[in-house]
């Protein structure tokens, strides 16, 4: 069975992008938010989370749909490398949004709350403390010049949690992801305009890190 | 050194309207682009007192954005103007002379032009700009694009438009197409021809 992503995903994520090199016929689909779209504010706003859903990753399905199409059909190795932008960038996009709307949750729900275990002994490990993770985390995502996504991430040759960023759409492939943070512009412009560290400080209220737990177990050594 | 400072719009923040709002060009005037003169500043300080090619090549990144930021924006407030459409100025009217020939001669109409502008900005995977550029080893004008706020090297500038998701979603949300087919109202064609004739005296 053909996979898109290998290392860097859990299993079961990788089942769901998994499809064999033959197949045209089944279709990538919008996954459903694991709650309603106000269910995150005042740190994300409906309106932010409704248009982020509904309209901008729909966009990446739909896009990942008609490229894997167009490379089911390509005759010649210059098309299938002409189309490998719009997987990466569509694909990206969908891997990264459904991870996204995982790893976040009310705060009803658990969302902000880092029980003791696995993941939080693993922060303080290898950050010192979880306000200098935040901390690291949120300059780092900040300063990433452009559209992109700031991720924990777990590096399985160190056996580390490491902050780490991606550009524009690209997947996490480096690292398996822990927790990702969306800095593209639509992420938040709605809602903080231009302030970003207003973003990144609210986001925390409403990260899942019940979902990061489980992540990271599945993978740490 | 001297100081890298804002400029000033050559309009009011509510003069583009209704085609960019004015919570747009104030915040993206006021805090953006404040934001990249700021961040300019702050790197040549840095290089200024680096000491190594590794701690310059390190400051590099900082220069480009920051740099790229500055010089982006202050070509687009000028080659914005409000719109001849509400009556507010010359924006969006492209007379007859030099610049509309040359858009004729190389994109066979103004519709095509614009058609093959919007098409590639919209294709942008990411933040970053849409030009309409001339190339300067055969005189041609093109459509090019650039990522993130990297300026044009490639091509003199004839006119930009900002794709960064902060240039319109206030006001367009995910609907970048109607971002570009709106903001042609506001081209400040008269700035646009001015920058080709002063690229075609350079080539001389």
């Amino acid at each position: 069975m053909l996979s898109l992503i290998r290392n860097a995903a859990r299993p079961t994520l990788a089942r769901a992008f998994a499809k064999p090199a033959f197949a045209t016929a089944s279709l990538h689909t919008l996954p459903d938010l694991p709650y309603a779209y106000e269910a995150l504010e005042p740190h994300i706003s409906g309106e932010i989370m409704k248009l982020h859903h509904s309209k901008h990753h729909q966009t990446y399905v739909t896009g990942l749909n008609t490229a894997e199409e167009s490379l089911a059909k390509a005759p010649s190795v210059k098309e299938r490398i002409a189309l490998q932008a719009a997987l990466k960038f569509n694909g990206g996009g969908h891997i990264n949004h459904s991870l996204f709307w995982k790893n976040l949750a009310p705060t009803s729900e658990g969302g902000g709350k880092l029980r003791e275990g696995p993941l939080k002994e693993a922060i303080v490990r290898d950050f010192g403390s979880v306000e200098n993770f935040k901390k690291e985390f949120n300059t780092k995502t900040a300063a990433i010049q452009g559209s992109g996504w700031g991720w924990l991430g777990y590096n399985s040759a160190t056996n580390k949690l490491e902050i780490v960023t991606t550009a524009n759409q690209d997947p996490l492939l480096s690292h398996t992801p822990i927790i990702g943070i969306d800095i593209w512009e639509h992420a938040f412009y709605l809602q903080y305009k231009n302030v970003k560290p207003d973003y990144l400080n609210a986001i925390w209220n409403v990260v899942n890190f019940e979902e990061a737990g489980r992540r990271f177990t599945d993978v740490a050594k | 050194m001297a100081e890298h400072t804002l400029p000033s719009l050559p309009y009011s923040y509510d003069a583009l309207e209704p085609h960019i709002s004015e919570e747009i060009m104030t915040i993206h005037h006021k805090k953006h682009h404040q934001a990249y003169v700021s961040g300019l500043n702050a790197a040549e300080a840095s290089f200024a007192k680096s000491q190594s090619p590794k701690e310059k090549i390190v400051l590099s990144a900082a220069l480009k954005f920051n740099g790229g930021g500055h010089i982006n924006h202050s070509l687009f407030w000028k080659n914005l103007a409000p719109s001849a459409k509400q009556g507010k100025g010359h924006g969006g009217v492209l007379k007859d002379g030099p610049l509309k020939e040359a858009i004729l001669r190389d994109f066979k109409s103004f519709e095509a032009f614009k058609k093959d502008f919007n098409t590639q900005t919209l294709a942008i995977q990411g933040s970053g700009w849409g030009w309409l550029g001339l190339n300067p080893h055969n005189h041609v004008l093109e459509v090019v694009t650039t990522p993130n706020q990297d300026p044009l090297l490639s091509h003199v500038p004839i006119i930009g438009v900002d794709i960064w998701e902060h240039a319109f979603y206030l006001q367009y949300k995910n609907i970048k197409a109607e971002y570009l087919d709106a903001i042609w109202n506001v081209i400040n064609f008269e700035e646009a021809e001015k920058r080709y004739l002063e690229a075609g005296a350079s080539k001389l």
